[in-house]
Parts: C-alpha cells; sequence; structure tokens
C-alpha cells in the first residue's frame, strides 16, 4: 500500500492512501467535528455519505471548502482545519440545522448524549442567526420498541446505513424531496406495520434525539409501588458489563453485585438473573440439538434466543422457519418459569407477579408482547427496561451506584453458570451449547471448555470442533447483514453446518440497540466482551447442565429436558411473515 | 405469472392488473441485470417509468414487485417515488395535465395557466377530478423552455399556453 505525505495545520503526515483527510487528522490527534459521519471499526463499517458538512476544511487551492469525512487524501495536500472561514462555514451549516431543530433540550430523552447538543456546545454557538418554518410530524410510538420522533431528524442517514445495508432489513429509506425530506418508511408507514425488527441499530446509531426507545419507566414504578403486586426482575447477562458506564465507570466494569443492589434499593421483591434461564435455554437446545444431530434432520439448528434475529428470519426467510430450535429466548422462559413453578412454589397468582426483565435490547420489548408469549390473559414477561432506562431509574432514585456493595442474586431463579454469561456476546450461545453437548455426548466432566475460535467481534466464524467424538461444523453471525449472506448460502447448498447461532446486532446482545450509547466507538464494545469472559471464568461453574437451580427445577417440576410440560411451557414456535 | 407468486403473496393482483404485471415482468426480464446489485439499482428508475406507464400509477404492490425483482428494499423504491415528482403512487386522472413551472415557463406566466386549470377543474396540484377525468400535476422543466410557459397532456405538449387557451385545451381530451 502506498503512503501519501500531506499537511494539517502545518503538521505533515503521512497516511495510506485512500484515507479521509479526517482519518489524516485523526493520526494527528487533530479534531474536526462530524455528525452524519459514523464509523464503527470492529466492525468494519463506515458511513461517510457527507450530507451535514460540518467537518468542511479548507484545502489549499482548491476553491470550496472540502468535507473531510469523505475528500481522500492527496501527496501534498495542504489543509487547515481552523481558519475563520472553515470556522464560519461551520457555525453556518450548525445555525441552519439548528434552524429546524426543536430547542427543547432540557426535556430530550436523547439530553448529554446528544451529538448535536455536544456540537453546538464545542463549536461556542449561542445566538442563532435564522429562524423559520419548524418541520413538524406526528410520533411514532406505534411499536413497543422504538420511538420515531422526526421533528428532530438532521438528515444524517445514519440510521439508514444501519438499517439498509449493515442490517439488510431496509425498512428505512429518505422520503420526499427539500425541506420535507425525511427518513421514514415505505408509505410513510408506522414502524409496527412494517418488517423492522427493532433490533435498535437505528437507534444506536442516531446522533440526535430522533431515535429512541419507548420508555417504560413509569409502568415500572407504578408496579415497585402498588402493593398489592410482587415484583421481580431478571436482568440479562449484556447489562452487567455495561450499565457501569452511565455511572462514569470504566467500559467493561463488571456490575453485576452493584446492580443487584441498586435493583433492591429500587424496592424489588426479589432479583433474579436471567442467566437461570439462559442456562435453562441450553439445556432445552442442546437436547433438540443433540437429536437432530443423532437423527440427522432438520440441520442446521439456529439459536433462537434473539428476537430480532427471529423475526427477521420470518420476514426475509420465512421459508426456514423450521430451522431454529423451537426453545424460547431466556427472556421468555424466565417469564414462563416464574409465572408457573416460581408462582406455584409460593403461593403468588401470576397476575400478581410482575415480571420486569433487564435488556441491552429493544426487540425485547416486541417479543414480551408477542401474542404467543401471553397466557390465560397473562403475560409471561410484563414490563421491558433496556439497560438505559434502568440507569435513569437509578439516577431518578438518587442512587449513587458507582458507591454501592454488592448483593448475591435471590434465590431460586438467580442461579447462573459462566456459560449463560457469555450469551451476552456473539460465539456465547454455541460455546454454551457445545460446553453441555461435549459433556453428554462424551458422557464425561470435559475439561477443556474454551472453544476460542468461536470468539470475537467478527461478523461471521466457522468453527469445527470435536463433541464427544462428534466433528461437529458450526458458524456464527452476528449483524443481520451477515446472516443474511450465510443464510443465502445454505439455501443455495453452498454451506453446510450443524448448528449456527445468530444475533442480530453486531458483537451480539453487548452492542444491543438498549445499551448505553457507544457512538461508534467500537473499543466499549470490546471491553464489554472481554468482560463477559472474564466473567465466565469468574464463575465456579462453568456448564449450564451443572446449574443445581436447574438440575432442582427438572427434579422438582419439569422432568427432563424436552419433557411435555418443558415443551408446553418452554418452546414455541414461528410465523412466516410478508417480506414488504 | 409463476415469478409473481414467489414475493411471498404480495403480489396478489386482481386479474384486471395482472397481464400489466406480466408486461412488467417481461421489460424486466429483458434488461441486461447482471448479478450485481449496483448494476440492479441503476435500472431502478427506467422500470418504475415503464411501470407508470403501464399502470397510470404505482401502487405499493408494484413498488413490492420491483423491489423483489431488482433487489433493492421496498423504502428505497418508495424514496425514489417520492423524490421525483413525476412518479405518482395514487391513481391519477386519464388525461395526465402537467403544466412545466421551471424558470423560463414560470417567468413567462406558467402561475395563471396552474390557477386556470385549478379554477376550471376544482381540484389542487397532484389531484384528480372526482369523475377520475383530469390530473393535475405540476413539474419543473421539460426541456421545451422556447416555448415557455409548456403543459404536457399525457406526452402531447402546448407550448406558448394562456390562461384563455386553457378550455381549447381542455376540449381537446376526450374520451
Amino acid at each position: 500500500m502506498s503512503t501519501v505525505n500531506l499537511t494539517i495545520n502545518n503538521k505533515p503526515v503521512a497516511v495510506e492512501a485512500g484515507s479521509t483527510i479526517l482519518e489524516a487528522a485523526e493520526k494527528l490527534d487533530i479534531k474536526i467535528p462530524t455528525l452524519c459521519h459514523f464509523k464503527m471499526d470492529a466492525f468494519h463499517v463506515e458511513h461517510r455519505c457527507g450530507s451535514c458538512r460540518i467537518c468542511v476544511v479548507e484545502v489549499e487551492k482548491r476553491p470550496n471548502l472540502a468535507p473531510a469525512c469523505c475528500t481522500p487524501v492527496m501527496e501534498g495536500m495542504v489543509v487547515h482545519t481552523n481558519t475563520l472561514r472553515a470556522i464560519n462555514a461551520r457555525r453556518a451549516i450548525l445555525d441552519l440545522l439548528l434552524s429546524d431543530h426543536p430547542k427543547d433540550c432540557l426535556t430530550c430523552p436523547k439530553s448529554l448524549n446528544c451529538e448535536l447538543q455536544k456540537i453546538a456546545e464545542e463549536l461556542g454557538v449561542h445566538n442563532l442567526q435564522y429562524s423559520g418554518e419548524q418541520s413538524t410530524y406526528e410520533l411514532d410510538e406505534s411499536s413497543a420498541a422504538i420511538r420515531r420522533d422526526l421533528d428532530k431528524c438532521i438528515m444524517c442517514r445514519r440510521c439508514e446505513n444501519a438499517c439498509n445495508n449493515i442490517q439488510t432489513v431496509g425498512v428505512l429509506s429518505g422520503v420526499g424531496r427539500g425541506f420535507h425530506a425525511v427518513v421514514a418508511p415505505a408509505g410513510l408507514k408506522k414502524l409496527a406495520d412494517t418488517q423492522c425488527v427493532f433490533c435498535g441499530q437505528c437507534v444506536q446509531a442516531c446522533p440526535v434525539g430522533a431515535l429512541t426507545e419507548i420508555n417504560y419507566k413509569y409502568d415500572v414504578w407504578r408496579a415497585l409501588n402498588d402493593k398489592s403486586k410482587t415484583v421481580v426482575f431478571q436482568t440479562a447477562p449484556a447489562v452487567r458489563v455495561a450499565i457501569g458506564e452511565a455511572f462514569g465507570m470504566e467500559p467493561g466494569s463488571i456490575s453485576t453485585g452493584k446492580m443487584v443492589t441498586a435493583l433492591k434499593m429500587l424496592g424489588a421483591d426479589k432479583v433474579f438473573d436471567t442467566n437461570f434461564s439462559a442456562d435453562l435455554t441450553i439445556m432445552e437446545e442442546g437436547t433438540e440439538l443433540i437429536e437432530r444431530i443423532k437423527k440427522n434432520e432438520n440441520l442446521p439448528i439456529l439459536t433462537s434466543c434473539c428476537p430480532g434475529w427471529v423475526k427477521f428470519l420470518e420476514h426475509q426467510f420465512p421459508e426456514l422457519t423450521y430451522m431454529p430450535s423451537t426453545a424460547k429466548s431466556p427472556q421468555q422462559m424466565f417469564g414462563a418459569i416464574a409465572k408457573s413453578y416460581y408462582c406455584e412454589k409460593t403461593g403468588i397468582k401470576p397476575e400478581d407477579l410482575i415480571v420486569v426483565s433487564v435488556m441491552p435490547c429493544l426487540a425485547k420489548k416486541y417479543e414480551a408482547a408477542r401474542p404467543e408469549f401471553t397466557r390465560d390473559g397473562v403475560r409471561d414477561v410484563d414490563i421491558v427496561l433496556t439497560t438505559r432506562e434502568l440507569a435513569e431509574m437509578f439516577h431518578e432514585a438518587g442512587i449513587q451506584f458507582d458507591k454501592l456493595e454488592d448483593s448475591e442474586y435471590d434465590s431460586p431463579l438467580g442461579e447462573g453458570t459462566g456459560a449463560a454469561t457469555i450469551f451476552g456476546t456473539s460465539g456465547g450461545v454455541l460455546e454454551a451449547a457445545l460446553r453441555t453437548a461435549a459433556d453428554i455426548l462424551s458422557g464425561k466432566d470435559v475439561q477443556e471448555i474454551d472453544y476460542t475460535p468461536v470468539r470475537g467481534l467478527e461478523g461471521i466464524k466457522e468453527a469445527e470442533v470435536d463433541v464427544g467424538g462428534i466433528k461437529l461444523k458450526a458458524a456464527i453471525c452476528s449483524g443481520l447483514g451477515n446472516a443474511r449472506k450465510l443464510l443465502e448460502k445454505i439455501k443455495a447448498g453452498e454451506a453446510k453446518y450443524h448448528a449456527i447461532e445468530i444475533m442480530a446486532c453486531p458483537g451480539g446482545c453487548i452492542d444491543g440497540g438498549g445499551q448505553p450509547y457507544h457512538h461508534g466507538n467500537t473499543e466499549i464494545i470490546r471491553k464489554r466482551m472481554e468482560a463477559l469472559y472474564q466473567d465466565d471464568l469468574n464463575h465456579p461453574i462453568r456448564k449450564s447442565h451443572q446449574n443445581k437451580s436447574i438440575q432442582k427445577l427438572y427434579e422438582e417440576y419439569l422432568g427432563e429436558p424436552g419433557s411435555h410440560l418443558a415443551h408446553k411451557l418452554l418452546h414455541t414456535s414461528y410465523t412466516a411473515r410478508k417480506k414488504f | 405469472m409463476g415469478e409473481m407468486h414467489c414475493v411471498n403473496g404480495v403480489c396478489e393482483m386482481s386479474s384486471r392488473k395482472s397481464s400489466q404485471m406480466e408486461a412488467l415482468d417481461a421489460y424486466i426480464k429483458s434488461l441486461p441485470l447482471a448479478d450485481n446489485p449496483t448494476r440492479k439499482r441503476g435500472f431502478l428508475i427506467q422500470t418504475l417509468h415503464k411501470a407508470q406507464s403501464l399502470f397510470g400509477y404505482l401502487p405499493v404492490e408494484v413498488q413490492s414487485f420491483v423491489a423483489e425483482r431488482l433487489g433493492i428494499s421496498l423504502a428505497e423504491v418508495y424514496g425514489v417515488i417520492s423524490f421525483y415528482s413525476f412518479f405518482t403512487d395514487k391513481p391519477i386522472g386519464r388525461y395526465a395535465i402537467n403544466v412545466c413551472t421551471g424558470t423560463a415557463c414560470f417567468v413567462k406566466g406558467a402561475a395563471q395557466v396552474v390557477d386556470e386549470l385549478k379554477r376550471k377543474l376544482g381540484v389542487s396540484e397532484g389531484e384528480t377530478t372526482p369523475d377520475g377525468k383530469y390530473f393535475l400535476g405540476v413539474l419543473r422543466c421539460l426541456g421545451a423552455c422556447s416555448m415557455a410557459p409548456v403543459v404536457m397532456v399525457n406526452g402531447k405538449v402546448y407550448g406558448h399556453m394562456t390562461a384563455e387557451k386553457v378550455q381549447g385545451l381542455l376540449d381537446d381530451c376526450k374520451d
């Protein structure tokens, strides 16, 4: 690769040919403000549409200003990022953007996490020059998961890139022209009426408050203050390694114990763990995997933990709905067990037990609301909060999270293994399944249980592992665009696997749509991943089938994996849906 | 119509429309589409032109069909339709009257022609008369500036238009 020499603000720098001015400036630690630009290094994703023009710089011998994010460097280029002309242009652009943007920052759900707000502060814009018509659109709160407030849209198209290019869901597009242009689904439909899978990658990508989650904090506050209700929480694996970020803790801090303490302080009656039901998922899904391998039918088995992925399959590959495991996701297994086994054990009526999930995910809100997960008019999971919403509740309650002592989860639905904790990262579900399958197929307590080829943030991973004498071929996908590629190959008969794990979000749940905003910094996601593998090592038990509470659940209640009752409570079916 | 049924049932068209759909299908088959998404995308606008000439407008079933066949998302197809004023996703009258309001036509009095058409037809821009006969639209520049102001009715061009000539234009539209 040839290098190109240029100077930026009189400092020489050499970069690879094809780099942008922005990348060259980053090498010199010169900051150029950006807004529409969105880059996620670990996933090899870059959105450089150059629509906002905030990053303009002056290039000698070039008559107009150049957008740094999408202008390639050239030999001998002389760039100035902080001339009066560049600064004035940026301020004028920002002024124009703000002229059509609501000024309700105080009450905006994105306040203090908003990139537009941050740029206005950094550029010192305190007086606005322009005023005029303000675009208004109907608020879209049609789904259980994503809130669209397009009055705040700045047309950066980052959501569109996430939806169409990264996820290939294809719900969002620029619609209309000029002042009336907006990013919306075909026919200006509401999200609930589209093939949106609610992965929330658009929410992670949105720099402003146009896309956020549907908020259920007050439903939880009301339940916590209702004396006739027993409120139990379940917390997903990926939450414990991310929630600390909302309180200034280092990314990758494992704050499980603090989170349990804080939930108790909010008034939770019991704090349980989705890791418990993740182990349960392995029991059911692992059994199904072994059965399918032994019979050599319905292969490959696809994981079914991720509701975004499940809905994607239902819309985009309706002919393959026989492939996923019929096992419900850990969230829904937890709800089903809480409202049956736990209610019977404690004598609480299912309608008086409120199950609140804390998830890194927006699709989980949609999943919990799917009609098949309501029995006798009672939802298995009543309310789903994201990591962000729970952090907001802690803030609201005045809880100084980072200063808390640790507490333990309650029993019996609070016990989880190391195998369960890695469900939160791409490759984790498959690794957990392999650990259990290896023991069952070999009849031994296998000691080598770190299946490193399945780990990491790469979008498509392959592994061939010896599991109890069987050469098992597995693939792991994260990001729906990668899933599409792999499924197309399977449909065409070009790839053969026994098992495939698919997660909708790149990197898995650690990068979920409900996690603290990472603004494209994938180092944060890597640290969350490393923290989960560390958490796995910290667990004394690292195989799902060795979870004592799970063993007891089967002894006392379910019988054995795949039993009639297990099927009734823990398995589901999938619906072929329309592609458009 | 074997091709159409593969679209997961979204192209359930009435039999009245099925011959148009077959024509669109044949048109797409005639395109030199390499198995390359970028190349396919390049044919979107001309395919939409063909579809609108066949159906008169671009209903969602047609949009879905085009999206499926060109391997583009429905949202993107709709985005393109909503961007270009020539395309419409609502049924339009048998006579599509499009007044050019580009710079030259505007300067030469296109606005008065539009006003007179609105008054005579009782509809606004982008609307069709209740009897389904006339559609009134405006567009920007037909490339016939020397004849400004210009009105186009189903492909027939009227140059040097005035408010007074509007009645004559309407009288030309015979069912």
